[in-house]
């Protein structure tokens, strides 16, 4: 890690001095342990600051968009991923970014964590190689990390960042067996009710908070459809059937471009697994369009784009 | 009024007591998040878990509320207001920090000229009974705001757990009242309360975290068009996470929907928040709305109610998805040289 680390900062001061870039966008050490914060810098003396662990888990992607500056970015495989989307719908001109890849080997879900300890506190936390070292009052305990990786990581098939303009560090092996459909095939499997059960009780707990609208990289419309009174679109209050409608929509502005880089759910404040209607989504623009997002700096989405070849079997 | 003590095996019964008489409102552990709810019964209390995740101001404040119904017809209008309170509350085992909110949330919404009828008159029909804190957590800074883990501002009762007991301190009248109402409750024996002491020093000084926010408020008013606003916003989602879990943050958005106008919690962290209806607003970035929630909480409220709107309790720290730390925030401020002021006046 420290090795990966000073790297990141040699490039990164190089890229500052020799102004390729106004800005850097990395992560800095947080406030709590386990915690990361993103953190700007343009000052090559400031690259100090720039750490890069498993605790890095902000999707960087999110600042890249309606910027004037020439930043660069740190950028897992996920997030690298999400700066192509944006690239792709010309929300980032390619020459304003360069992106600062890093191999990961997946995030540190603090929800786990904090939930394996129950109602001990974590006062400090460090990540060491493959175990994550917590100490609190009276306890200190040895966590194998790849049992508290977020869900997203735990499938993810491109953990070295398929774009890239710098690469830190080496590239590290792809889980190119795994099955990421795993929870959408259990949705598909439950019988329509149960579904409408499961998803009511989930989106119950919706507290409106639109974090993971706002987290998000590919929330970046300029007027959301949340925040528009004429026409309003659907209710405000918590009601459930407008909270429905709220993650319907968003889930489907999103079709084919989301990503899985987990932000979403990992923000979620009251813990509702948005990654399954994401993923059932992601599921079905696969089969459809052989399609995956962020792959390609070209490439429009396919629900915003047409392709003679598009399955058309709807018309009779 | 002797202080009383009760086993912590007789809860439910006290509870089950107080239940036929009152409507009972306490912290409950639904799907993992730590809310306060209407109780159903007695057994569903967590009383041992820290502090909820989710304030108590939602007993007053829903996120959701009706404030009027109407039918409109070709000429008239009918109106007719719901039904407000539905009777006598009590709000079991709010935190002290919880507690110091009602008190600065009755100054905002129900003192001075404009009064909230719809919170003032649930707040007149509610016991609020505390529960001191003996184990704080490293987010809390509540001592840093006049408050302490057992302070008792805003408590008609605190309760203190002291092992295999509460300990039961009488605070107002009604509280004594509340407590009159079980006379089978033992009294309170020196040992005690000398138990209850030591956990209560223990706790205060287990508060480690400290935010300086002494002269903040003065130094704030000069440092409306200050560069500052920009740097702390940066990281900023502006998401409505940090004001809908503060326990004092109750700014609100109004609308009518099928015959009904509703009230909603709203943020000012949210860019439609301050959107005029000519389409200009005066809050057009990040940086606005974060000098907003800053300056609202430590510089308009003690000028117009003479302390701080925020009551440590750490919330917002624990919750922010970018790690936005209120504690840096008040620090970068209370750091800045006094003269600063004068650059922008
Ligand atoms: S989704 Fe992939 S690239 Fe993103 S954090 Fe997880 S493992 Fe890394
Ligand atoms: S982050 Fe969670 S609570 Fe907030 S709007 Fe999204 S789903 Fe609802
Ligand atoms: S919808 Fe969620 S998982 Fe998909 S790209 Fe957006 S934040 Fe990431
Ligand atoms: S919770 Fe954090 S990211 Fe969200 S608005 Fe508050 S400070 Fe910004
Ligand atoms: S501002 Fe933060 S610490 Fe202060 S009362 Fe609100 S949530 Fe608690």
């Amino acid at each position: 890690m420290e090795k990966l680390e000073k790297s990141l900062r040699e490039i990164a001061e190089k890229l500052l001095s020799e102004k390729k870039v106004d800005l850097i966008i990395g992560y800095e050490r947080g406030t709590r342990p386990l915690r990361t914060t993103p953190c700007f810098v343009n000052k090559t003396e400031d690259v100090q600051k720039l750490i890069w662990d498993s605790s890095c888990d902000n999707n960087l992607a999110k600042y890249v968009v309606d910027r004037k500056e020439k930043v660069g970015v740190v950028a897992k495989g996920c997030d690298a991923r999400l700066i192509a989307v944006c690239i792709a719908e010309n929300q980032v001109p390619k020459e304003n970014v360069i992106i600062i890849g890093v191999p990961c080997l997946g995030v540190v879900d603090r929800k786990k964590v904090e939930s394996k300890l129950e109602e001990k506190e974590i006062l400090e936390a460090t990540i060491e190689g493959e175990k994550i070292k917590v100490k609190g009052e009276e306890f200190e305990l040895l966590l194998a990390k790849n049992d508290f990786l977020c869900d997203s990581c735990l499938t993810c098939k491109h953990r070295n960042p398929p774009i890239q303009d710098v690469l830190v560090g080496e590239e590290v092996p792809e889980l190119t067996e795994v099955n990421e459909f795993t929870e959408v095939e259990n949705l598909e499997a439950m019988a329509a009710e149960e579904r409408w059960n499961h998803f009511n009780g989930e989106l119950s707990k919706c507290i409106r908070c639109y974090a993971c609208r706002s987290v998000c990289p590919l929330c970046y419309c300029k007027t959301c459809f949340v925040d528009q009174s004429i026409p309003t679109w659907f209710g405000k209050t918590n009601d459930l059937s407008d909270t429905m409608i709220y993650h319907i929509v968003r889930a489907l502005h999103v079709a084919g471009r989301c990503v899985d880089c987990g932000a979403c759910s990992r923000v979620c404040p009251v813990n509702i697994n948005l990654r399954e209607l994401m993923k059932k989504i992601e599921k079905i623009v696969k089969e459809r369009y052989n399609f995956k997002a962020g792959l390609s700096l070209e490439e429009a989405p396919p629900l915003g784009d047409f392709k003679s070849e598009d399955p058309q079997e709807f018309i009779k | 009024m002797k202080w009383k003590v009760i086993e912590k095996s007789k809860l439910p019964n006290l509870i089950g007591e107080l239940a036929r008489e009152y409507e009972i409102f306490a912290p409950v552990d639904r799907k993992s998040i730590g809310s306060f709810e209407r109780l159903a019964s007695g057994s569903e209390v967590s009383l041992d878990s820290r502090n909820t995740k989710k304030p108590p101001k939602d007993v007053f404040i829903p996120q959701t509320e009706t404030l009027f119904t109407y039918k409109t017809g070709k000429q008239e209008v009918e109106l007719a207001a719901p039904q407000v309170v539905i009777g006598q509350r009590v709000v079991l085992a709010v935190r002290p920090c919880d507690a110091k909110s009602f008190v600065l949330l009755d100054k905002f919404l129900s003192s001075g000229e404009y009064k909230d009828a719809y919170y003032k008159e649930k707040r007149k029909n509610t016991t609020i009974v505390g529960l001191a804190c003996n184990h704080p957590l490293s987010t809390c800074f509540c001592t840093s705001l006049g408050g302490s883990p057992h302070g008792k501002e805003g408590l008609d009762v605190l309760l203190q757990d002291i092992n295999d007991k509460y300990l039961i301190e009488p605070i107002t009248e009604r509280g004594e009242k509340l407590i009159e109402k079980f006379p089978w409750l033992k009294e309170a024996e020196r040992a005690d309360i000398d138990k209850a002491k030591k956990l209560s020093d223990d706790a205060e000084a287990a508060v480690k975290s400290k935010v300086s926010i002494d002269g903040v408020d003065n130094k704030l008013d000069g440092m409306f068009d200050d560069p500052i606003w920009e740097q702390i916003c940066q990281k900023c989602l502006n998401c409505g996470i940090c004001t809908f879990f503060c326990p004092t943050c109750c700014c609100f958005d109004v609308l009518d929907e099928d015959g009904k106008r509703i009230r909603i919690w709203d943020s000012c962290q949210f860019s439609c928040f301050t959107l005029h209806g000519s389409g200009h607003n005066p809050r057009p970035s990040g940086k606005e709305r974060m000098r907003q929630r800053i300056m609202h909480k430590f510089n308009y409220f003690v000028k117009t109610h003479g302390e701080s709107f925020c009551v440590g309790c750490g919330r917002c720290i624990q919750e922010c998805p970018v790690n936005l730390d209120i504690r840096e925030v008040v620090g970068a401020i209370s750091a800045l040289p006094t003269d600063k002021r004068s650059d922008n006046d």
